[in-house]
């Protein structure tokens, strides 16, 4: 089970992150969660957002490069060692992590890790033999609020 | 021959461009093939003005023929190659014979001699060695003249100023961006001579160089298409750049009809090589920019001046010394198949070396949410470029549509460059 995420071609100019959450905000989109990966040069903003289908279309359309790409969003308990359980399991499937950033919830003590594997489907049924809950959208949505 | 009366000069250059137009004739194809579509043959040349008659030759020529098409003596007498960047991705390559060679040594030497270099001054020769002409037409220059050389090439500006305090360095030799980026070259140093070339520099650059290291900045000129350094240098008096034009004819065009120009009126400059064997070149045009006068120098000397190279008829830039064109960096980005070749040159000036980035912009195609794909990306760009144009620009990634158009097109070059 997987979620999609949009990510953006960021120039290294100053205002580029602005005009890109303007860009959303002015088509009603909010913005679950995102992350910057940045070099000295340029970055990639990835964002999971209410509706990544219209996110795509007023991004592109306000020329920017975005693209879409599917992650898997798991829960993890809000503790020390949460997320180390996790990365065994992970680990022990022999999946790779290309990347990952996590959020928290509003309310609860869990938080919401986001991955993107070199195998999306081998690392999901790994966690959820692992009794670790994977998040579909809705549920992801559901939980920000 | 410096001070050869004009009249005798001119019957020098005739008889050589004469004889240069029949070598050509008959062992150059293309030469002669352009030679009969304008019905022109050797004996039609009978007075120096009948030069015009002849076709032009271009650097195009250069690339097309490439390797050897434009060859005149047989592979025998050939002794050495140089090349330099074309205008796209593939290099031009000239054969020398060893005659040839002693023409631009000579040439070299003469301009050594001008600026009042003599043999016990030590020439730390800081252009680079190898393929490009720089180098080696001052390395030989130098010791023809029985000066102590120091063939040290470019970089490494510490070790440069290592041995030439250490070895007592009197005369360097280097594009004049290099040695405004070492000004501490002069300190506790016995450096008297800089003799600058292979890039358009301005009175003023020679101004803040002499004030600020005391030293003599003589200007030289030349080129591999027509042999390398040497081909013109400034005399003392400073009335522009003396011509050996003994070997190499000059004109001036309107680079626009393609007429000769009078003496005086600034042109785009054209050489024939008139004593040339391995590649005789008729009619160059150079793409520079500049006039050649006729008043008498107070040096004495008789060959005609031209004023230092300001501009240029093409979008040549040169870059650290280099010679760059915008086509060449197409041609580099057209190897990366993601990028769109949509692609912006931005030079500027800083303290030291000049700013050389390269702005490329971005497509679907090539955009991953992936960091190292991209970064990746970046540095394949960069080899494509490099491999070419031998530089290092900085690469820089923008969003698409970004690069400013003008009537639909990029404005390929953005020169902010202190002139």
């Amino acid at each position: 089970m997987t979620i999609n995420q949009i990510s953006v071609f960021l120039e290294n100019r100053p205002g580029q992150l602005a005009n890109i959450c303007r860009t959303l905000a002015e088509a009603d989109i909010s913005i679950v969660t995102l992350s910057l990966a940045d070099t000295a040069e340029f970055g990639i903003v990835r964002m999971i957002v209410s509706d990544h289908d219209k996110a795509k279309e007023v991004l592109k359309a306000a020329g920017h490069v975005a693209n879409m790409r599917e992650v898997v969003a798991v829960t993890v308990p809000d503790r020390p060692g949460g997320m180390a359980e996790i990365l065994d399991v992970l680990d022990a499937a022999k999946v790779d992590i290309e990347y990952s950033y996590a959020f928290a919830f509003h309310h609860g003590e869990k938080a919401v890790l986001v991955f993107r594997f070199d195998d999306n489907e081998k690392a999901c049924a790994a966690l959820a033999a692992a009794g670790h809950p994977v998040l579909d959208f809705k549920s992801v949505l559901e939980e920000a609020k | 021959m410096d001070y050869m009366p004009v009249e005798p000069l001119r019957a020098l250059q005739l008889h050589r461009l004469q004889w240069t137009v029949k070598y050509a004739y008959e062992r150059v194809p293309l030469f002669r093939k352009r030679c009969e579509e304008r019905g022109v043959r050797p004996e039609h040349i009978k007075t120096l003005a009948d030069i015009k008659l002849l076709p032009f030759s271009k650097k195009t020529d250069l690339r097309d023929e490439y390797p050897m098409g434009l060859r005149g003596a047989p592979m025998d007498e050939i002794v050495r190659f140089h090349c330099s960047s074309g205008t796209t991705g593939k290099p031009i390559c000239i054969p020398n014979t060893m005659q040839d060679i002693e023409v631009w040594k000579n040439g070299a030497m003469r301009c050594l001699t001008m600026y009042g270099i003599r043999a016990g001054d030590v020439l730390q020769v800081a252009y680079g060695y190898g393929l490009f002409t720089g180098g080696l037409g001052l390395h030989y220059g130098g010791e023809g003249l029985g000066c102590a050389v120091l063939p040290i090439s470019g970089g490494n500006t510490e070790r440069q100023i290592m041995l030439m305090r250490d070895l007592g360095v009197t005369a360097i030799a280097c594009t004049p961006s290099y040695f405004l980026q070492g000004v501490d070259f002069r300190r506790d140093t016995k450096l008297r001579h800089g003799i600058f070339g292979a890039e358009p520099w301005t009175d003023e650059m020679r101004e803040t160089i002499e004030r600020e290291t005391g030293i003599v900045a003589h200007d030289i000129y030349g080129l591999t298409e027509i042999s390398g350094p040497g081909v013109a240098g400034a005399c003392p008096h400073r009335t522009g750049l003396h011509i050996w034009e003994d070997h190499f004819y000059p004109e001036i065009i309107d680079p626009d009809t393609l007429e000769p120009l009078p003496d005086g009126e600034v042109g785009e400059l054209v050489f024939t090589t008139i004593s040339r064997c391995g590649t005789p070149m008729i009619r160059y045009r150079t793409r520079d920019l500049t006039r050649l006068r006729t008043e008498k120098c107070p040096c004495g000397r008789t060959m005609r001046v031209m004023d230092r190279i300001s501009a240029r008829s093409d979008d040549m830039l040169i870059i650290h010394g280099v010679n760059v064109f915008p086509g060449q960096i197409e041609a580099g980005l057209l190897r990366v198949p993601e990028v769109a070749p949509h692609y912006q040159i931005v030079l500027e000036s800083t303290d030291t070396l000049d700013r050389f980035e390269i702005k490329v912009e971005v497509t679907d195609e090539a955009f991953s949410d992936d960091i190292r794909h991209m970064e990746n990306l970046r540095k394949r760009v960069l080899d494509a470029v490099k491999s070419i144009i031998g530089l290092t620009p900085k690469i820089s990634l923008v969003e698409p549509n970004t690069l400013p158009r003008s009537e639909g097109k990029i404005k390929r070059v953005i020169d902010n460059r202190k002139k």
